[in-house]
């Protein structure tokens, strides 16, 4: 009974939070729902006993990447509100809410009208549990993961150090300064020279 | 009532189709790059559901993963906008067409 309500609250922050990202005007407020969001994904994997990974997610995501957004946020002075009742293109709002709606559709129908049909009415797909690496109940996840992690996949391991080495080289490469070019400042729309 | 993987999952739909409409709708690009986001999220909350349904350690190193990237492409994509935007202030993402033959 506490699953539930623990689960029903968290969903109504992530899903609320999601909401205020997509439909606040300020940027700054935004960031800050997406803040709020990503802690109830936290909580929501600590429901699930995956409790070295809420706490990733709460110091890179929340901790790190908001942090960032906020940061660009602010030195580049975005956060002046964005027009939401202007659409470039005729009909674009609602082509994509439809669009989003017709995601979440096809996703529940995926979801309940596929599987063998049988436990609990409603199976996933691909449901075969398995055999090769079996999560162990008494382990902590930690130590599960670490297993996996530097035994099978430590390749993919190596290549994700290796794209971040990558992608710091190439944002320190994309904003550095280089002189006086960078004073000039373009109207919206012109080409730049 | 119990909280079964079906309940985890339908949320996971429902935050993907939240940022999905926030990516097509919105204009600014640091909106854009949230709703990207929270469409990495929900994936996260089934890859963990999936993890404890099936019994695979499998899904909690896929979170791993999807965490890491997420996180490399956040910092590139940043400072490819902030790049851009330091020339153009007032960008939105329909500015954006230079390369448009």
């Amino acid at each position: 009974m506490v699953d539930v309500i623990v689960f029903v609250v968290a969903g109504a922050i992530v899903l609320g939070g999601a909401l205020g990202v997509v439909l606040n005007r300020n940027p700054v407020r935004g960031a800050l729902s997406l803040i709020a969001s990503l802690f109830g994904v936290a909580v929501l994997f600590v429901l699930q006993e995956a409790h070295f990974l809420a706490l990733v997610q709460v110091v890179v995501y929340a901790g790190a990447i908001v942090v960032l957004f906020l940061f660009v946020i602010m030195l580049l002075g975005v956060d002046r509100s964005e027009d939401l009742s202007v659409e470039p293109l005729a009909g674009q709002r609602l082509a994509g809410v439809a669009m989003g709606v017709a995601m979440f559709t096809m996703a529940l129908l995926g979801l309940f009208l596929s599987g063998r049909g049988g436990d609990e009415g409603a199976v996933a797909l691909t449901g075969t549990r398995s055999v090769t690496q079996p999560l162990d109940e008494t382990q902590p996840d930690i130590d599960q993961l670490a297993v996996d992690l530097f035994g099978r996949n430590v390749l993919a391991f190596q290549a994700t150090a290796l794209l971040l080495t990558i992608a710091t080289v190439g944002a320190v490469v994309l904003v550095r300064n280089r002189g006086a070019e960078d004073l000039v400042i373009d109207e919206p729309g012109r080409a730049a020279s | 009532m119990v909280v079964t993987e079906t309940w985890y999952l339908v949320l996971s739909a429902g935050l993907f189709s939240i940022g999905l409409v926030g990516l097509l709708v919105r204009r600014n690009p640091l909106v854009m790059f949230m709703s990207i986001e929270l469409m990495l999220n929900a994936v996260n909350i089934s890859f963990v559901a999936f993890a404890n349904a099936l019994d695979d350690i499998v899904g909690l190193t896929a979170v791993f993963f999807v965490l890491v990237v997420a996180a490399a492409e956040v910092v590139v994509g940043l400072s490819i906008v902030v790049a851009v935007m330091r020339r153009r202030p007032a960008l939105t993402a329909d500015d954006l067409s230079s390369l448009k033959g």
